[in-house]
C-alpha cells in the first residue's frame, strides 16, 4: 500500500510541476492544486498506514490498543486542506482578475513588472 | 499560562476584529490601527524585559503538556523580533494615515495590516513546526491581499509571482513537516531537537534539512530563490512595501535560524557550508542587481536580498566552527544585523514614499534637486542609507563588524572578503540614489505638483524621524544593544536550555 501511494504522490508532484511550467495561468493553478494534494497525501503516508484499526479507546480502558494508527497526521491534513482550499481560491480569484486586467493568461506577458 | 506570550497574538487579532466591525467608519479604523500597533509594541517590550530577567518563557496552550499540545516559546531572539514587529507596525500605521488612499482604506487595509502582524508574531512565538506553517499561512494570506489590494495591473503582475512562489514554498514546507513527523513522531521543536539526536538515518535528516532550507529560503529570498521579491515589492503602495520589506523576509530568516540552530545540527559540515555559500551568493547577486536599477524602490528591493545574505552568513559561520564562543559571536552578528536591517530598510522605503510625494516619481532619472528643496529629508535619507552601507558610527557598521570578526575567528576568509566588497558596492548604490535624487539639479519641472498639508507632512515625517533616531541610537549605544544580541545568541547556541524551558526537566 505504501509503495502504491508513494508512486501516486510522485505522479501528483510530477504532474503538478509539469502543469506549472506550461504557459497558462489556468494550468499554473491546477499545478498548485495537484502539488498541495501531493503534500497532503505525503503526510498521510509518512504518518504510517494501518488498516481496519480505528484509534478508539475502549470503554474502561485508558490507553489506545497496541498497533493503533496515529490520528495526528489526519488532523494535520485536515488543517492543511482547509488552508490550501482558502489560499487556492484566493489565487483563483487573483488570476481571474489578472486575466481581466492584463488580457492574457500567458505568464510571459507578466514580465513588465520585472523590468 | 503566561499572558505576555499570548498578548502579541491577541492584540492584533482583536484590533483586526474591531476594525472589521467598524468597516464603514474609517476614522475609527485609523485610530485602532495606531492604538493596536502601539499596544503590540508595548507588549513586545514587556515580553522582552521579562525574558531578559527570567530567561526563556514557555506556555502550553490549552494546558496540554508539551510535546502534545501547542507550545508558545519566547527566547530573547523571539522577543526581539516581536518588539521589532510592533515597532514597524506602529511606524507604518502612522505613515499610512497620511499616505494610504481612500479606496484601499475602505476595502480593509487596516484589518489586513493587523492580521499580517498577527501572523508575523505567531511565527516568532510558536514552538511547534506545524503551528509555524499555520502562522506562515496567516501571514501570507494577509500579504497576498495587501499586495493585490487596489488591483493596478503592475500589482496584479507582481502578486501572481509572489503568490505562486510562496504557495510552492508552503507546499514544500508542508511536505517536509509530514516526512519529519513520519520519522520523529513529533513536531514540537524542542522535542524534535531531543529526538533527532539519535535517529538511525542521518542521510534522511540531511535531505529533510534541504527541504526546509528551500521552503524557508524562498520565503527569506536567498539565492537562488529570490526572484519573486524584486518582481513584486515595488508594486503596492509604499506603506505596504515598507512593512513587507521590514518584516516578511525576516520571518523566513528567523525560521531558518531557529530550525538550523535547534533541530538540524547533526550534519553541519554539509548543511551549514551550503548555507554559507548561499549567503555569499545572495549578497553578491543582490547588490549587483541593485547596481543595475534606476528605480528607487527596486534598488531598495534588491538590497533586501543582499542584506538577507548577511543575516544567513552568521548562521552558516555558527555551524562551521567547533568553538561555542565563535558560534555565539556569529549568531549575535546575525541577530544584530536583523535588528538593524528591519529598522533601516523600513525607513528607506518610507523615505522613498516622501520622495515620490515631493518629486512625483520613483525613477531616479526624473528626480533631482531634493537636497535644495528639502534638506531635512536629505539628511534623514542619509542616516539609514549610510547605515545600510555600514558607515561608522551608525548601526550597520557594528552589525557588519561583528559578522566580520566572527568570520575571521571561524577562519572563513573568503566570505569575509565577499562581505567587505558587498559593503562597498552597497555604498555605491546608496550614493547613486543620493546623487541622482537629492544632489543633481531637477531635470524637468514636476508635471503634477503634489501638495502636502501640515498634518500630512507631520504624519509622514514622524515615523521616519523616529526610525532614523533609533538607527543613530543603536550606533551610539552599540555596546548594550550588542550585549542583548549576544545574550540572544547564547540562548540560540545553548539548545539544552531551550529544550528544558519547553519540556520541563527531561526524564
Amino acid at each position: 500500500m505504501e509503495t502504491l501511494l508513494a508512486i501516486l504522490i510522485g505522479c501528483l508532484y510530477a504532474a503538478g510541476v509539469y502543469l506549472m511550467l506550461r504557459r497558462s495561468l489556468f494550468k499554473l493553478i491546477l499545478g498548485l492544486v495537484l502539488l498541495s494534494h501531493g503534500a497532503n497525501l505525503l503526510i498521510f503516508t509518512a504518518g504510517g498506514l494501518t488498516r481496519a484499526q480505528p484509534p478508539i479507546i475502549a470503554p474502561g480502558e485508558f490507553d489506545l490498543p497496541a498497533n493503533s494508527p496515529d490520528p495526528l497526521p489526519q488532523a494535520l491534513i485536515l488543517t492543511a486542506i482547509v488552508i490550501g482550499f482558502s489560499v487556492l481560491s484566493f489565487a483563483l480569484v487573483l488570476f481571474h482578475r489578472a486575466y481581466q486586467t492584463i488580457g492574457s493568461d500567458d505568464p510571459d506577458e507578466l514580465r513588465v513588472s520585472d523590468q | 499560562m503566561n499572558l505576555l506570550l499570548v498578548l502579541p497574538l491577541v492584540i492584533p487579532l482583536l484590533s483586526a476584529a474591531l476594525s472589521l466591525l467598524a468597516w464603514r467608519r474609517i476614522a475609527l479604523q485609523r485610530m485602532l490601527a495606531v492604538v493596536g500597533t502601539a499596544a503590540l509594541l508595548g507588549c513586545g517590550v514587556a515580553l522582552l524585559a521579562t525574558v531578559w530577567t527570567n530567561g526563556i518563557a514557555a506556555s502550553q496552550m490549552g494546558a496540554w503538556p508539551a510535546p502534545f499540545g501547542i507550545t508558545l516559546v519566547a527566547d530573547l531572539f523571539s522577543a526581539i523580533m516581536v518588539v521589532l514587529a510592533g515597532l514597524i507596525g506602529l511606524a507604518v500605521a502612522v505613515y499610512s494615515l497620511a499616505s494610504m488612499d481612500e479606496p484601499r482604506e475602505s476595502f480593509g487595509y487596516y484589518p489586513l495590516l493587523h492580521v499580517l502582524l498577527m501572523g508575523v508574531c505567531g511565527a516568532f512565538l510558536t514552538g511547534d513546526l506545524f503551528n509555524l506553517y499555520v502562522w506562515f499561512e496567516v501571514m501570507l494570506m494577509a500579504s497576498f491581499v495587501l499586495l493585490a489590494l487596489g488591483g493596478e495591473p503592475d500589482q496584479l503582475r507582481g502578486a501572481i509571482k509572489y503568490v505562486t512562489l510562496n504557495l510552492v514554498a508552503s507546499a514544500l514546507f508542508l511536505a517536509a513537516v509530514g516526512i519529519l513527523y513520519g520519522i520523529a513522531g513529533t513536531l514540537n521543536m524542542a522535542d524534535l531537537a531531543r529526538k533527532l539526536e539519535d535517529v538511525a538515518e542521518p542521510g534522511t535528516l540531511t535531505a529533510l534539512a534541504m527541504l526546509f532550507l528551500i521552503a524557508f529560503g524562498i520565503k527569506a529570498a536567498i539565492f537562488p530563490l529570490f526572484f519573486w521579491l524584486p518582481a513584486s515589492y515595488h508594486t503596492p503602495p509604499v506603506a505596504v512595501s515598507a512593512v513587507f520589506a521590514g518584516l516578511l523576509t525576516k520571518v523566513g530568516v528567523y525560521a531558518l535560524i531557529r530550525v538550523f540552530t535547534l533541530i538540524f545540527v547533526g550534519d553541519t559540515g554539509f548543511t551549514h557550508t551550503l548555507i554559507l555559500v548561499m549567503a555569499g551568493a545572495t549578497m553578491v547577486t543582490g547588490v549587483l542587481g541593485a547596481a543595475a536599477q534606476y528605480e528607487f524602490r527596486r534598488i531598495l528591493s534588491f538590497h533586501i536580498i543582499s542584506q538577507i545574505g548577511y543575516m544567513i552568513l552568521g548562521l552558516g559561520l555558527a555551524g562551521l566552527t567547533s568553538s561555542p564562543a565563535v558560534a555565539t559571536l556569529a549568531l549575535a552578528g546575525s541577530v544584530f544585523y536583523v535588528m538593524h536591517h528591519i529598522i533601516v530598510k523600513t525607513n528607506l522605503f518610507l523615505i522613498s514614499g516622501v520622495v515620490y510625494r515631493l518629486g512625483g516619481s520613483f525613477e531616479l532619472k526624473k528626480l533631482g534637486g531634493l537636497y535644495r528643496s528639502s534638506p531635512m529629508l536629505a539628511i534623514l535619507f542619509l542616516i539609514p542609507a549610510m547605515s545600510l552601507a555600514g558607515m561608522p558610527p551608525l548601526s550597520g557598521f557594528f552589525a557588519k563588524l561583528s559578522l566580520v570578526q566572527a568570520g575571521l575567528a571561524a577562519e572563513q576568509y573568503a566570505i569575509v572578503a565577499v562581505t567587505l566588497v558587498v559593503g562597498l558596492l552597497t555604498l555605491f548604490s546608496m550614493t547613486k540614489i543620493w546623487a541622482e535624487a537629492f544632489w543633481k539639479d531637477q531635470p524637468a519641472p514636476i508635471t503634477e505638483p503634489l501638495e502636502m498639508t501640515a498634518g500630512e507632512r507631520w504624519k509622514l515625517m514622524l515615523p521616519i524621524v523616529l526610525l532614523a533616531a533609533l538607527t543613530v541610537t543603536i550606533g551610539i549605544a552599540a555596546e548594550p544593544v550588542f550585549q542583548l544580541a549576544l545574550r540572544a545568541a547564547e540562548q540560540l547556541v545553548d539548545r539544552e536550555a531551550y529544550i528544558r524551558a519547553v519540556l520541563g526537566v527531561p526524564s
